[in-house]
């Protein structure tokens, strides 16, 4: 009885490698050698394949009138269900409220673009400018911790502060003012889910910039500094040409996602603000689809989203690599 | 300062006893104002994450009456008064979905645990039977997305409406944790693996008594993560779950905060499911519930600071 053949175990060294012997194996022989790793990708495989790839294939019910009734379960009313071909395209392009949601969306990530996008570069900065390494790691352990916060914990946390019967408005009605409407203004919505994104996420979103920041050399500083620099000029010279390609990297993912604004925070505060402004793509969806039950449309919507989407993040690796940078997907 | 490094420090800085945290020998020593500025700079952030936690937890643990003459939150702590986590644990609506949180955190970890390293072990070797596809079929999931309303068909297709598993199953598996997993692995030496072959152990054997106790940091990095989406996992609740005591904590935080200021009107997002009781909870019970929902975070949190920064910044390298 032989032993079987052994896997291998990292990807060829040298030119020495048994290359060409692995080859020789053929797909029975591979199978017996490798059995049990292919056994132990088939149950994440089959849940990915139930709650993710059939619904991404389901998409197709946005050519449908789909209609749950016409069948005792999802599956039958899928099949019984009247294809309708372009016609809830045609419905939601013709919906002034989903171009709305598109526009409010696309603002919201333009917005963020300006105000957000920079804030955790200049914290970064900032925090490696710090000597004591006791003021780092302090604030870095209690910037990085809302990140671990659900959203509705984020816009509970800022309902309490800023809204109506929160400490700003008892402190200022204590004082003798009249509070100012933070949380159900539509006007300066844009800027509280800024603000709301900023607190969670912008110190999470600092520690790239600072793995980057650590990768300088710092001979550079030292030898500009020895020519004379001063410490804007360094920063000029040397920080910011540092930071760059993960700067554009994470500029671009952004716009490969801009379609992207977040979900549950626009969920949650949509009633109190009303539709208007809180309106973005993913709530057009949800509420178009799943509470209005006009499946079709929804599914429509949702579709529209996803190959933008693509096409988005496609066009943003295409960009990355222009700009010579490594993209998302080049080799894993 | 050791002797050594005495001796070593150049005639200029000699001359001028450098403080402990200054930086290298040629930066020029900081400005009053740079300092100031930074400092406080620093301390707002900081504060302007601090404070609101501050305050929910000195409210919580209030009385009645302060909050009364407080005229609602309080800042400055004047007693310690547990009695509104008395209340929220002794039965009721709250209990109960504190309850199943943990549940399905617990749960829910075990099961993308167990399934992600299973999987990320098996596309640890390059050149084995499928490797390319199989990896491709994971990597796959970063571009495509299910979308909402089919998800929702197939779920309640499957009969998983007002079931746990409906908070658990769709979001089991993270291709962005089995990437990591996989990228560590990879990183084992090969000649582990081998020797454990020679000694005639099987894959899962290997698995078990040799790749896993190698990556215990990661593989509970991994574990948090997950932990924190399920303890955190929110709207899945609103499609999926219908009945009252199977009601995370992140619905109850938000009908209790969120719900109970705004007009209920139509819309499935902030419809109020009747709170179980009459009374509206007082403020410390509400700011309970909500040091509950932070609690998590809070206790895991000094570990994942040691550990995932690094995770983190490799995965996405390796990735």
């Amino acid at each position: 009885m032989s032993a079987p053949p052994i896997a291998p175990v990292s990807p060829p060294k040298a030119k020495t490698t048994p290359k060409t012997k692995r080859q020789q194996l053929s797909i029975g022989q591979r199978l017996r050698r490798d059995w049990p790793l292919l056994l132990m990708c088939v149950p994440a495989m089959l849940l990915l394949l139930v709650f993710h790839y059939v619904p991404a294939l389901g998409n197709v019910i946005a050519f449908q009138d789909y209609n749950p009734f016409v069948g005792d379960d999802p599956l039958e009313a899928f099949l019984y269900s009247e294809w309708i071909g372009f016609g809830n395209f045609e419905y939601l392009f013709k919906n002034p409220a989903f171009w709305d949601s598109v526009l409010t969306t696309l603002s919201i990530t333009a917005f963020q673009l300006v105000f957000y996008f920079p804030i955790p570069i200049l914290l970064a900065i900032l925090l490696n400018s710090i000597m004591s390494p006791k003021i780092r790691t302090l604030v870095q352990a209690v910037v990085y911790l809302p990140h671990f916060f659900s959203w509705v914990l984020v816009v509970s946390l800022f309902q309490m502060m800023l809204g109506g019967a929160g400490l700003l408005s008892q402190t200022l009605r204590q004082a003798g003012y009249t509070p100012p409407e933070i949380m159900t203004n539509p006007d300066t919505f844009i800027f509280l889910v800024t603000s709301e994104a900023v607190w969670k996420d912008a110190g999470w979103g600092m520690i790239v910039f600072l793995a980057a920041l650590a990768a300088i050399d710092p001979a550079l500083y030292e030898a500009s500094a020895a020519d004379g620099a001063g410490r804007w000029r360094r920063m000029w010279h040397i920080t910011l040409p540092g930071l760059r390609s993960v700067i554009i990297l994470l500029l671009i993912l952004r716009l490969g996602d801009a379609l992207n604004v977040g979900f549950e925070q626009f969920v949650l505060q949509r009633e109190m603000v009303g539709r208007e402004a809180a309106e973005v793509l993913d709530t057009y969806v949800y509420y178009q689809g799943i509470a209005v039950q006009q499946w079709g449309v929804g599914a429509a919507a949702g579709l529209f989203k996803a190959v933008i989407g693509i096409l988005l993040i496609v066009g943003a690796n295409k960009l990355a690599h222009r700009f010579g940078e490594q993209g998302i997907y080049s080799k894993s | 300062m050791s002797a050594d490094t005495v001796k070593l420090v150049s005639a200029d800085t000699a001359i001028r006893p450098r403080r402990k945290n200054a930086g290298p020998a040629w930066e020029e020593p900081p400005t009053l104002l740079g300092q100031f500025g930074k400092g406080t700079i620093l301390t707002l952030v900081v504060a302007v994450v601090i404070v609101p936690l501050w305050v929910v937890v000195v409210t919580s643990l209030s009385s009645e009456k302060t909050i009364n003459e407080a005229g609602g939150y309080v800042f400055l702590p004047r007693e310690f008064n547990p009695s509104a986590y008395v209340v929220i644990f002794s039965g009721g609506q709250i209990t109960d979905a504190i309850l199943v949180s943990t549940i399905v955190t617990l749960a829910g970890t075990a099961i993308s645990l167990v399934v992600t390293v299973l999987a990320a072990y098996g596309l640890s070797r390059p050149g084995t039977l499928g490797h390319r596809p199989i990896l491709f079929y994971f990597l796959l999931t970063f571009l495509i997305y299910p979308g909402m309303i089919p998800s929702y068909l197939v779920v309640t297709g499957l009969g998983l409406k007002d079931n746990l598993l409906a908070l658990i199953l769709p979001t089991a598996i993270s291709a962005f944790n089995l990437v990591v997993l996989r990228a560590f692995f990879m990183n084992i030496p090969g000649e582990l693996y081998d020797s454990a072959r020679m000694d005639g152990a099987g894959e899962f054997r290997i698995l078990w008594r040799i790749v896993l106790p190698l990556s215990k940091a990661v593989t509970a990095v991994v574990g948090l993560f997950y932990a924190v989406g399920y303890w955190n996992a929110f709207f899945n609740a609103i499609l999926y779950i219908d009945r009252n005591d199977l009601q995370p904590v992140q619905r109850v935080l938000q009908q209790f905060i969120l719900a109970g200021q705004t007009p209920s009107t139509s819309g499935a997002a902030v419809a109020i499911p009747g709170l179980g009781s009459a009374v509206p909870p007082s403020l410390a019970i509400k700011m309970a519930v909500v040091v509950v929902t932070i609690v998590p975070a809070l206790i895991i949190y000094p570990f994942v600071q040691r550990h995932f920064t690094k995770g983190v910044i490799i995965g996405a390298v390796k990735g």
